[in-house]
């Protein structure tokens, strides 16, 4: 295949888990600012959720305050914010645009009709049936668009490269999500104490990813903190964890195999056994926010290893 | 205004409905038009969904036009086909002898037929090609010829396209369509089908491979995702089942083209362009062209790489040298000419431009290198302030412009804001040239939606209708 297409499939795969991913962190950090608390207190979840989406400088420039109005604003209909929902769908469409003969008519068709849709959005709309129906929504096309993509595309490279990118993407996207949620804990074993009785935060990020009844019936028990990381890092059965992302890069990976990548599979295959034998109080015990900066930083360079060795064109 | 009478397609001049209208013309008035009106609604919807678009891209994408589609289709009887096709075989067989003949020995500006220096001054004329073989002698493997009909139903030859014509993906979206919204039009009418075109296209492509290679690699070059007719280098490619590449992707080696893919470099036997000449080659043409391929040019004069449409068909349907088409068949094909020509003034001798300046009200005046409908006076059309504007043009460069009487382009009535009207249609059939010619029983059918407007191109408000040729 093209090094062009692949690349094009990857970064269409990628955008479109972007924009699932970003309207799950909104949903959960909206419903989470409507708990009862104070306006300082809203102020610092939005900060915190914009830092670590590496989106607080673009954010600053436009905005003195952090209200939720504007942060959301922002973050689904700004057309300068790279990391908006607009231009997510955008780039989304505009990737596919450009290989839609190596897609089914079904699959280009779904994110066409999702990007037109998107473009007849308002922020009237959106106030009219609360953001949650619109987060809802952007939900609703990622899993149509992956079904089609499933249901639909030959098993062959180019689904491969399609793969790879949604699952890359969701790893850093859930370590993002993890990372929201404790921003405001202090590095250590007390993290695990933290705010444990807290039963509303946990539930808004459990059912940000999912993963609220997945918990009930793995666990049978009352929510923890500990658990939920355990569940969102380490099983390999929880569709949006860690591990299970890992483990589709890495299959995904090895099945596209080329005369360069040996290195790159050998990097991702790491991760991913560190994350199949690895145990949740021993990630705890070196810091779990600094377990997923790392974690970050890994996927960020596995993603420059699969541009390099697949993506961009370089002569004979 | 010079024109009174129009050939209609559906209806003779008595008012009766023409014998291959009359299943449709039947099924049209016992239709409810809150159906009729449901059924085009939907064809928009999923024209939009399918992504059908052409036209230019701002800065925002997604922006992209639909053609305008009508639901009543342009229909064709057999008979009628039948002489239509022999003519446009002719015609395209001729054309190929010709550019083979001027790229080579030139015998027929020897024979004094054409002058010499309208071919070799031509800036359509590229002389990299001089001396060249191309497998089969085959230049133009993909023909897109546009016919109008007159006053009195006869066909005219408007322009040979031979370049990169583009509309067929419109002529298999259109049937794809009609087959979808009335499947019943097509249990009471036997159809010739037009769906097997890609098929045909690849089978062309194959057999114009390079000497010596057996199973050739074909692809479609495509200028990016931001030509107007990316939609149809993507259908055509998708059909074909080979990939679409941009320049790119492609590069030189050892005169071997070859494309960059995931596993590394694999190489290229087949290259349907959708780029126009001056950017094929940074190397030999546009050296700002970053849509070409360095070196493309010599790994085809190797005979490494075939290039469809040839490089240099231009020099053969520019508007200067068409009124010439005639003798080219007699010429080459020792045949005289099944269809008409346009008469054409050419501007550059000054009794033509006498004439032509005598006469701007009652004619068609185009710029010989003008495409797309732009350019052009329409002169029954035109104001005053636009002929004059049209005058002064034409005294300052006369070899710019060639003119033609106004024909009577034929009508069919169409779906408009009012209800239904006539409006003025052509048809482009596609010629496919290998090892044989080939042609699909139809065409695209290009409407011109403006009331009284001549003008069919989709770049000045043109739709399209589905092209309907009945099988005998």
């Amino acid at each position: 295949m093209l090094s062009r297409t692949a690349d094009h499939l990857f970064w269409m795969a990628r955008y479109m888990e972007r924009a699932e991913n970003t309207a799950r962190i909104l949903d959960v950090t909206y419903r989470l600012s409507l708990l009862p608390q104070n306006g300082e207190e809203v102020e610092a979840m939005w900060s915190g959720m914009l830092k670590i989406m590496e989106l607080q400088d673009a954010y600053l420039a436009k905005h003195r305050a952090y209200s939720t109005d504007a942060v959301l604003q922002f973050m689904i209909f700004d057309r300068d914010n790279p990391g908006s929902i607009y231009r997510c769908l955008r780039a989304t469409r505009e990737n596919a645009h450009a290989v839609r003969g190596t897609l089914t008519s079904e699959l280009w068709e779904t994110s066409n009709e999702t990007w037109l849709k998107m473009r007849d959005f308002t922020v009237a709309k959106l106030l009219e049936s609360g953001p949650g129906a619109f987060f809802e929504w952007v939900k609703y096309r990622s899993h149509l668009s992956r079904g089609v993509t499933i249901g639909t595309m030959l098993q062959d490279e180019a689904l491969r490269f399609i793969r790879l990118g949604t699952f890359l993407e969701r790893a850093d996207n859930t370590a993002r999500i993890l990372e929201v949620k404790y921003l405001n804990l202090l590095p250590g074993a007390d993290e695990e104490q933290a705010h444990a009785t807290d039963y509303y935060q946990w539930s808004a990020l459990l059912q940000s990813v999912s993963a609220f009844e997945v918990y009930r019936k793995v666990y049978r028990d009352q929510i923890t903190p500990l658990r939920v990381a355990e569940l969102l890092v380490l099983r390999a059965d929880m569709p949006r964890s860690l591990a299970r992302s890992m483990k589709e890069v890495y299959s995904n990976l090895t099945r596209v195999s080329n005369a360069r990548s040996a290195e790159t599979e050998r990097l991702a295959g790491e991760l991913e056994s560190h994350l199949r034998f690895g145990r949740i109080d021993s990630i705890f015990e070196g810091g779990f926010r600094k377990y997923l900066e790392d974690f970050r930083d890994r996927i960020f360079d596995l993603g420059c290893r699969i541009s390099d060795d697949f993506l961009i064109p370089t002569s004979s | 205004m010079a024109i009174t009478k129009f050939f209609n397609e559906m209806t003779a001049d008595d008012g009766s409905v023409r014998a291959h209208y009359a299943g449709y013309a039947a099924w049209l008035s016992e239709t409810p038009a809150d159906r009729i009106a449901r059924k085009r609604a939907e064809a928009d919807s999923l024209f939009h969904r399918y992504g059908i678009t052409f036209a230019v891209y701002g800065e925002e994408s997604g922006t992209e036009r639909l053609i305008p589609f009508d639901i009543i289709p342009r229909i064709i009887p057999a008979k009628e086909w039948k002489d239509l096709e022999a003519g446009l075989r002719q015609r395209v067989k001729a054309l190929n002898s010709f550019i083979h003949d001027i790229y080579h020995d030139q015998e027929i500006l020897k024979a004094g037929h054409i002058p010499a220096e309208q071919v070799l001054n031509n800036a359509q004329y590229r002389p990299e090609m001089q001396g060249v073989n191309v497998p089969c002698d085959i230049y133009a493997a993909i023909a897109g010829v546009d016919v109008v009909r007159a006053g009195a139903g006869e066909f005219y030859v408007l322009e040979d396209n031979l370049r990169v014509p583009s509309g067929v993906s419109y002529m298999l979206e259109d049937r794809r369509m009609m087959m979808r919204l009335f499947p019943e039009l097509f249990a009471r009418h036997r159809v010739a089908p037009v769906e097997h075109y890609p098929d045909m296209l690849l089978h062309t492509l194959r057999s114009l491979a390079p000497v010596g290679v057996t199973d050739p690699t074909v692809v479609v070059l495509t200028p990016g995702a931001y030509n107007s007719a990316y939609f149809e280098h993507a259908f055509l490619a998708q059909q074909m089942g080979v990939e679409l590449v941009e320049g790119q992707d492609l590069f030189v080696s050892d005169d071997q083209v070859f494309m960059r893919t995931t596993q590394g470099p694999r190489r290229v036997d087949v290259i349907y362009r959708r780029v126009d000449d001056d950017f094929l080659d940074p190397k030999y043409f546009r050296k700002d062209s970053m849509l070409g391929v360095p070196g493309l040019l010599d790994a085809y004069r190797a005979g490494r790489v075939t290039v469809s449409n040839a490089i240099g068909t231009g020099v053969a349907d520019d508007k200067s040298i068409y009124p010439y088409v005639p003798e080219m068949i007699r010429f080459y094909l020792g045949e005289e000419p099944i269809l008409n020509n346009v008469p054409t003034y050419m501007c550059r001798k000054p009794e033509d431009l006498a004439y032509t300046l005598a006469h701007l009200p009652e004619l068609v005046v185009k710029e010989v290198h003008g495409a797309g409908g732009y350019g052009m006076l329409v002169g029954p059309a035109s104001t005053k302030e636009q002929i004059e504007t049209f005058r002064k043009y034409l005294i300052a460069n006369p070899e710019k412009y060639i003119a033609q009487p106004t024909l009577a382009l034929s009508n069919c009535p169409t779906f408009v804001e009012s209800g239904v009207a006539p409006r003025h249609l052509d048809l482009r059939p596609f010629v496919l040239s290998g090892t044989e010619v080939q042609m699909v029983p139809g065409g695209l059918t290009r409407v011109a939606l403006r009331e009284g407007s001549l003008v069919v191109n989709s770049s000045q408000g043109g739709g399209t209708k589905d092209t309907w040729v009945l099988e005998a």
